[in-house]
């Protein structure tokens, strides 16, 4: 299981401020995500590209990301043109490609890809726990960021305990198929991770509990806002915002 | 079944992140402080279970399982979802930020459906009733599910109406790989653990 791949590694992206990560990453995500016009969405990628840049991670492992997360994309390639009312720009059998639906198509695509980028370099760069910690700087429910930690605390715990439960299947020669046995078999590993998980619980609540845990977690490092850190701000919140008045702003002036 | 980044419109997000902050609210509000690390391992429980890839024919499937989590969480299968879905956005950029609330609402309404339908009946001794209950939680998990994800693409517009039912009928296998898991599973809880499945009834 990968486990925070790029979260590591020096550069300016990694020592900065989460909060302002995340509250960057969402505005340029849901600006995107509204957009249509594509020089805007050209310049968006452009933004993620050079956020990728400066974040300097190995660019090899990203595109790996990349191609990876694009499976939807590629059916919408594969679909939209063909169901997309429009003029015909190439026929392939009885079927007729549409110059729009190709151009949706492509819209689709870079703003995914955008958008993924730029949280691959913003979020992705920072650790989930020091997200967690500073979604609660943000606002968000105390309950929820709790359940944040804990699951991802004990994701790999499970992980080892799932792949054990693996091993033991594969030395009793358990090979899947498609029948019932397989199903009934992979049922049964679900039913013991869930089990197991659940024991588990109650043994660390417990634990807690024993060392006076009374529902407040308390943090001992602290954010703290640096100049650069506002700089880097106000020049992203501003190429944001040009962003966002390159695609609307026509209509305010008129 | 996640909706990539981008594709949807933005009423169907607003509407999506809405209609998440409002679930999970609620799923929040009912869950007591002493029971987060239990629904949050549990989480990291159907984490780890959607891992898994199970095989149908040539190809393969992996689970979703999100009528079991109903099942077991009752309305804090909201919150977990979310979470779930989230972790899954950070670690393998599945989905991001601006579907997150669309893409939990598609998994979690259904959760809370069967929760409703099904919790009962799970329970019940006679067997018949039982597996046939979790049968069809499982089945109807996916089944609303991508219904729901079929209802954002084509309120979105009409040209995804192509895909939406590609979506529907592409999940059909899913839905009973799902029916026979959760049978399963929830008849492996219910012999080894039966107060796994009264979990959601205990403390209110």
């Amino acid at each position: 299981m990968v486990a925070e791949e790029f979260s590591s590694g020096n550069s300016f992206f990694h020592d900065f401020d989460p909060r302002i990560k995340i509250a960057v990453a969402t505005l340029f995500s849901i600006i995107v995500a509204i957009a249509d016009r594509t020089e805007v969405l050209l310049l968006a990628l452009l933004f993620s590209a050079c956020c990728i840049v400066v974040s300097r991670l190995p660019l090899k492992r990203v595109m790996r990301r990349l191609f990876l997360v694009n499976g939807f994309i590629l059916l919408l390639w594969i679909l939209l043109p063909f169901t997309y009312p429009g003029k015909t720009l190439f026929s392939l059998g009885p079927l007729d490609a549409s110059r729009e639906g190709i151009r949706y198509a492509l819209t689709i695509t870079i703003k995914s890809n955008a958008i993924i980028l730029a949280c691959i370099a913003l979020l992705g760069t920072t650790p989930i726990f020091t997200l967690a910690h500073a979604l609660r700087h943000l606002y968000v429910p105390d309950k929820l960021i709790q359940l944040l930690f804990f699951s991802y605390r004990y994701i790999y715990v499970i992980y080892l305990e799932y792949v054990r439960l693996i091993n033991a299947m594969k030395v009793r020669c358990f090979h899947p198929r498609s029948d019932l046995h397989t199903y009934k078999t992979y049922a049964h590993l679900v039913g013991m991770i869930v089990l197991k998980s659940y024991d588990r619980s109650e043994r660390v609540y417990d634990a807690m509990l024993c060392r006076g845990f009374r529902g407040k977690f308390w943090v001992l490092d602290h954010f703290s806002l640096k100049r650069r850190d506002l700089i880097a701000f106000i020049i992203m919140l501003l190429s944001i915002t040009g962003l966002g008045f390159l695609q609307w702003g026509k209509g305010l002036f008129s | 079944m996640h909706i990539s980044e981008g594709v949807l419109s933005a009423p169907v997000l607003v509407t999506g992140a809405a209609l998440t902050a409002a679930g999970c609210g609620f799923g929040l509000k009912k869950l007591d402080y002493d029971r987060v690390p239990q629904v949050a391992i549990l989480t990291s429980a159907f984490f780890v279970a959607s891992l898994i890839h199970v095989p149908i024919g040539p190809s393969s499937v992996h689970l979703v399982l999100n009528g079991l989590m109903g099942l077991l969480l009752g309305w804090s299968a909201f919150p977990a979802i979310l979470i779930a879905l989230f972790l899954q956005a950070l670690l393998f950029q599945f989905g991001g930020i601006t579907t997150l609330g669309v893409n939990a609402f598609n998994m979690a309404f259904p959760a809370i459906i069967c929760f409703y339908l099904f919790a009962y009946a799970v329970k019940v001794r006679n067997n018949l009733i039982s597996m046939g209950a979790a049968f069809v939680c499982g089945f109807l998990g996916i089944l609303l599910a991508s219904l729901m994800v079929a209802i954002c693409l084509v309120f979105t517009g009409n040209p995804f109406i192509g895909i939406a039912k590609l979506v529907v009928i592409a999940h059909l296998p899913v839905m009973i790989i799902e029916g026979l898991i959760t049978l399963f599973s929830a008849g492996f809880l219910k012999k080894l653990k039966p107060e796994l499945l009264e979990v959601v009834h205990a403390k209110r």
